[in-house]
């Protein structure tokens, strides 16, 4: 008759000004550091942040992050724990490190899961780290969260690129807000990506060169923020954000 | 799934499906719950009770539960979810998210993770009644 669940997921949001989902249409162009990153440069700036990781099966923020063993209070629902200023949550919390393989329809189910317990508090942004590509997750939050926006990350690669327009393709056809495309790990820089999505009509974020120090500055979240890495992301997505 | 949360949008949805039914009162609301979800009826009960609106005041609440029964992709074996033998972290970690149990649950027959849970995974809002106008 009625799925309870989805009947308070707009509630548990509502306590959040912007809801800024990281995607892309392929794997590997580095959504997880953006979104970890992005979520710390919010703080850093005095912002109430959130950050959502729902690549459940392949999570990785809370390495980028280094977050430790606190755990979820319960109340009324759960409450997540902050790290660096971030409320964080994931499914890290209930599974540790194993291996947990999740078809469509259990994908779809843990979404609307998380997204009815979690209590967040007052948040003006929540970044959300997707899982790459056109799949459940992509879907599940367009029909349960309409006015998420999409920053959607791309290499040089045409490849990565060709993937971003399908999903760009897909965002425009259900009206959906889509704040603009960065372009990560630049090795040599050209404005071909940026000539591709400026004729798309969209906002091109800005080009981050590839950091060889930021291997080494994950896990530490004030290293982190300390790379070329996030002093290039900062620059790029200043323009979406207050002073 | 967490009692509190499951009672707060059963109510929600009750308010909901009342004012588009036209109902004055409601009398009696059904839930269904999926044993994999291992809620505990007393504390949603309780909930509900706690959070129920004028509309609900007097309205008889009733629970029922489905057995959870998996299902192997693999294999095709099938099993009933027992939580007796479960941790208490890992019991909570289900009751919370439970699609986690394909991070701690095997098939007992072949070990495979690739499991669907056949029945027993919802939370279904099943009946609402109630009167309309001032009946």
């Amino acid at each position: 008759m009625a799925d309870p669940r989805l009947e308070v997921i707009d509630r548990r949001l509502s306590t959040i000004d912007h809801i800024i989902a990281v995607c892309s249409g392929k794997g590997g162009v580095g959504k997880s550091v953006v979104a970890s990153t992005l979520s710390l440069l919010l703080a850093r700036r005095g912002l109430e942040v959130g950050l959502l990781d729902l690549d459940f099966t392949c999570p990785a923020t809370h390495l980028i992050l280094g977050v430790g063993d606190a755990t979820p209070e319960e109340e009324r629902g759960i409450v997540p724990p902050s790290f660096h200023g971030v409320e964080y949550m994931s499914l890290i919390y209930y599974t540790g490190e194993r291996p947990t393989p999740l078809r469509g329809e259990d994908v779809t189910n843990a979404i609307i899961e998380i997204l009815s317990v979690t209590r967040w508090g007052r948040l003006s942004h929540l970044v959300v780290d997707m899982p790459p590509g056109l799949g459940d997750a992509t879907l599940d939050l367009m029909r349960l969260i309409p006015r998420m926006e999409f920053l959607i990350v791309t290499t040089p690669s045409r490849i990565a690129f060709q993937t971003v327009r399908r999903l760009i393709e897909l965002l425009r056809e259900a009206d959906r807000v889509i704040l603009g495309v960065l372009e990560n790990m630049v090795l040599e820089p050209s404005g071909r990506i940026r000539g591709e999505v400026e004729a798309m009509g969209l906002k091109y974020l800005g080009s981050i060169p590839f950091d060889p120090k930021l291997e080494e500055a994950l896990g530490d979240a004030e290293a982190l923020l300390q790379t070329d890495f996030a002093a290039s992301l900062n620059a790029a997505v200043s323009s979406l954000l207050p002073d | 799934m967490h009692e509190w949360a499951l009672a707060e949008g059963v109510v929600a949805a009750v308010s909901r499906i009342a004012e588009e039914q036209g109902l004055k009162r409601v009398t009696e609301v059904t839930v269904r719950i999926g044993e994999l979800q291992q809620v505990d009826r007393e504390i949603l009960i309780f909930a509900i009770d706690q959070l129920r609106p004028p509309i609900m005041r007097d309205a008889k609440i009733i629970v029922e539960e489905a057995p959870a029964k998996l299902r192997c992709r693999v294999c095709g074996h099938s099993w009933r979810f027992d939580p007796k033998g479960l941790e208490e972290e890992v019991s909570e970690a289900i009751h919370f998210v439970p699609e986690v149990a394909h991070a701690y649950l095997r098939c007992p027959s072949c070990g495979s993770p690739d499991f669907e849970v056949v029945e027993g995974r919802g939370i279904w809002l099943a009946s609402v009644k109630g009167l309309r106008g001032d009946g």
